[in-house]
């Protein structure tokens, strides 16, 4: 198995923390990672992207053409990656802040209300975390478990104890995808 | 982990003595995470945020002449500014080691990957007739083990050594085996291992005086043909490389660092399409594998070097191939990355 997937949104909507704690997921179950950022002032309130490859085999390039997996968090990142995904591929997006819905007929789409459940859960920081939910129940491409393994790996021990909240909100994520 | 953090773990790994340097994107964090790992408290290893690059150079300079394991890392304007401390390493002939995670330049330039400073480091960068060893990771995996690689053959060869790495290497995340820990010399195993050292006379002994100063010319020319023999033996002897599907290729590509990568992904792309493309990645960059290129030259059609600057490593790849074949340029400037599809478009429109 392959999965070459594009995460893009704002600076400070846990973008580049998403991809890590997936590439860590997949790390866990024994897989072969990458996890490469753009960085840069963008990190700071423009846009922010990683693209995350979970394979079985060895990764050549960090670098890639197109995406088997889109998760699109705001519209200029809409603009820049719809046309990127594979035909056949999946485009996830939430429609917070958004004037425009994806167009494309040869993709699944599937929305997600991340932020309005974020902000009713009074957890911003959860936004991520029910968009990571979304992508896992349509595409399991690591289990909750191995999610939570990757999370008690990266997180500093300080922060464990954030660990049940953010399962839940992963919960609440495969509950509130939609497909388009 | 991100390749920088690769660094500094295998740095405490390797037995380092000190880290001396001055943060910079993008590769500040080989300082955060030592900071973080505090391995004075482990190793005794020192690690010091100097005042500034040039600080950070000539401490290196001072751990060097004592025969301790030392080490500094910047991005591009950075580097820069530790050239004079460089050239004087290699004309005292110290071991140490340099990290270059480059940026977009020249000037202060950006903070996103360029691989521009391939001149400076294969070429001189410093004043005189000098050369580095110069080691390109292509991975997070060679970023941990380049730090064994680097110190071990600056030791070997009394010269200093530079990881040439760029902001792609540095800040992506990979899966990572670190090397295991070895501990730091003692003061007797070093003066036992590096005699040359000035770790204070003692009785019976003569004094071990280290200088890049000569000021008899007849004395320096002696001095500058030393270094001359122990380049040639380097060049002997120290090649490295890879080679990916070369042997069936109709076409080379060759590429360094994170566009070696992307050239892998290249290769791919272009079998399904029936094209069928090799790849040499040279991994010293100085010495440079001009026997591998020229040997490839005449089993193929043409090659393309992908860089991310105007045009630099082609000149040593024309210089292998000596007019054997057609060689020409691909490459984007100033911190942009080409997609694969990019480089596979400059194939077909050079060659096909």
């Amino acid at each position: 198995m392959k999965e070459e997937i594009i995460i893009a949104g704002f600076g400070g909507q846990g973008v580049l923390s998403m991809g890590k704690i997936l590439a860590y997921s997949g790390l866990m179950e024994g897989k072969e990672v990458s996890w490469m950022p753009s960085y840069g002032p963008e990190q700071r309130g423009g846009t922010a992207n990683v693209t995350v490859i979970l394979s079985d085999e060895r990764i050549s390039s960090p670098v890639l053409n197109e995406y088997d997996i889109a998760i699109i968090l705001n519209q200029p990142s809409l603009e820049r990656f719809e046309s990127k995904v594979k035909a056949g591929g999946t485009l996830i997006y939430d429609n917070y802040g958004m004037h425009h819905a994806p167009t494309r007929t040869d993709i699944d789409i599937y929305r997600i209300d991340a932020m309005d459940a974020a902000i009713e859960m009074e957890n911003s920081k959860a936004f991520n975390m029910i968009v990571l939910g979304g992508l896992l129940k349509i595409k399991p491409i690591v289990s909750l478990e191995n999610v939570l393994n990757g999370l008690r790996k990266s997180l500093p021990k300080r922060h464990h104890g954030l660990i049940p909240m953010n399962e839940q909100a992963i919960l609440k994520g495969m509950e509130l995808i939609r497909k388009v | 982990m991100k390749g920088n953090e690769a660094i500094a773990h295998a740095a405490i790994r390797y037995g380092a003595d000190g880290y001396f340097g001055y943060p910079i994107t993008p590769q500040s964090e080989i300082m955060e995470t030592l900071m973080e790992e505090k391995p004075w408290e482990t190793t005794g290893m020192v690690v010091l945020q100097a005042e500034s690059e040039l600080a950070a150079i000539n401490m290196v300079y001072g751990g060097a002449g004592c025969g301790k394991a030392v080490m500094t890392s910047s991005s591009s304007p950075g580097v820069s500014l530790k050239q004079e401390g460089v050239s004087y390493l290699a004309g005292t002939e110290l071991p140490a080691l340099i990290v270059n995670v480059m940026r977009g330049g020249p000037g202060l330039g950006t903070i996103q990957p360029s691989q521009a400073d391939y001149f400076q480091a294969v070429k001189g960068g410093g004043h005189g007739d000098y050369k580095l060893i110069a080691l390109a990771p292509a991975s997070v995996q060679e970023m941990a083990d380049f730090v064994k690689l680097g110190f071990d053959l600056a030791f070997k060869y009394r010269n200093p050594a530079i990881i040439l790495a760029d902001g792609i290497i540095g800040q992506m995340m990979e899966k990572v085996v670190l090397p295991p820990f070895q501990p730091r010399l003692t003061e007797e195993q070093i003066r036992e291992a590096r005699p040359w050292a000035t770790l204070g006379k003692r009785a019976g002994h003569h004094n071990n005086i280290l200088t890049s100063l000569e000021l008899d010319p007849a004395r320096m020319e002696e001095n500058n043909l030393r270094f001359q023999a122990k380049y040639r033996e380097i060049e002997e002897h120290e090649v490295r490389y890879e080679e990916i599907h070369c042997a069936e290729a109709d076409y080379l590509l060759i590429a360094f660092g994170s566009m070696a990568r992307i050239c892998q992904k290249v290769q791919e792309v272009a079998a399904e399409q029936g094209l069928k493309l090799g790849l040499l990645r040279p991994i010293t960059l100085w010495p440079f594998p001009s026997k591998a290129i020229a040997s490839l030259a005449h089993k193929v059609k043409g090659i393309l070097v992908v860089e991310l600057n105007a045009g630099q490593m082609i000149e040593d790849v024309r210089l292998a191939v000596n007019g054997e074949v057609k060689v020409e340029h691909f490459g984007r400037l100033g911190g942009i990355v080409p997609t694969p599809d990019e480089v596979l478009t400059a194939v077909k429109k050079t060659f096909l």
